[in-house]
């Protein structure tokens, strides 16, 4: 994403600027400057050129509804990279046919002494020994795409994007404090799919 | 002082993952651990995940940006957008 932020702090408040004000001509430079990036990201996700092109129509689609919440201390780049990951999910879970899950019911249960409710031995596998390469990487997507939306947006900018935590903060416009308990609630409930997938529910 | 229980174990766990405890919290994780092995499941397959989901539509940020986008669909998008527009 270098080359993208890079030119995006040249001149990426006149852009967002133009983009806010329906200007064609900021939009036209936006999706040249933005589109190869979430074909990228589309194509790792939905391995289909088809689908990766929809998704990639559906992130600007999706970009140009939210560009009013995208902060000025933001990089555009950061901003629409989530975006376009989203969109590429949303896309997956569709064609999967899979439904968004509910956190509580993903989070662990406690007895009243403090004991966790049904407890499963860990996966035996390393990370990266679970699955091949490719199914792993599906695997993992898939379940993400079923966070829903105010927990996936924290896992995307925390843990795929690797932003920290005041940037995510920043970007979601939501506390410090609240992008850690998002974060680890939301790993929690991904931990609780990947475990179903892997030791059985 | 009261054992840390697994509920509490499990609450402050990104804490422990991060290593942002104080010393003396820390190493009441740590006794924790070393009697309870649900949580030594709990926190391996928690640290799993984090990398699991790292590696998932990872991006390789030094990768330059795909060129084989079809010029078609550049067409599509800013035909939308002026659709949407009229
Ligand atoms: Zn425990």
């Amino acid at each position: 994403m270098n080359e993208a932020s890079h030119r995006d702090t040249l001149d990426g408040e006149s852009l967002v600027d133009g983009l806010r004000n329906g200007d064609g001509n900021a939009f036209e430079k936006f999706v040249r400057l933005f589109a190869p990036r979430a074909m990228g990201v589309a194509r790792r996700v939905l391995r289909n050129e088809a689908d990766a092109a929809d998704a990639v129509q559906d992130a600007f689609i999706s970009a140009m509804s939210s560009i009013h919440e995208f902060r000025a201390d933001c990089q555009l780049a950061t901003w629409f990279h989530r975006v376009a990951t989203n969109a590429a999910l949303m896309k997956l879970r569709s064609k999967l046919r899979r439904d968004v899950r509910s956190i509580d019911e993903l989070t662990p249960a406690f007895y009243a002494d403090g004991h966790r409710v049904g407890p499963k031995p860990a996966w035996a596998q390393a990370p990266d020994l679970i699955l091949e390469q490719s199914e792993r990487c599906q695997m993992v997507q898939e379940k993400i795409s079923q966070l829903p939306e105010d927990s996936r947006n924290v896992v995307l900018l925390r843990d795929i994007q690797q932003e920290s935590t005041a940037s995510t903060a920043r970007q979601l416009g939501v506390s410090e404090s609240v992008v850690k308990t998002r974060l680890h609630r939301a790993r929690q409930a991904l931990r609780s799919m990947i475990e179903e997938e892997l030791v059985g529910a | 002082m009261p054992d840390l229980s697994c509920r509490e174990f499990i609450q402050f766990l990104d804490d422990y993952v991060d290593d942002t405890q104080p010393a003396e919290v820390r190493a009441e994780f740590e006794r924790h651990l070393k009697a309870c092995p649900d949580c030594v499941d709990y926190l391996k397959t928690y640290r799993d995940t984090i990398s699991l989901a790292r590696g998932a539509c990872a991006a390789d940020p030094s990768a330059p940006p795909p060129d084989n986008i079809p010029d078609e669909l550049i067409e599509i998008i800013l035909k939308s957008r002026s659709d949407g527009c009229a």
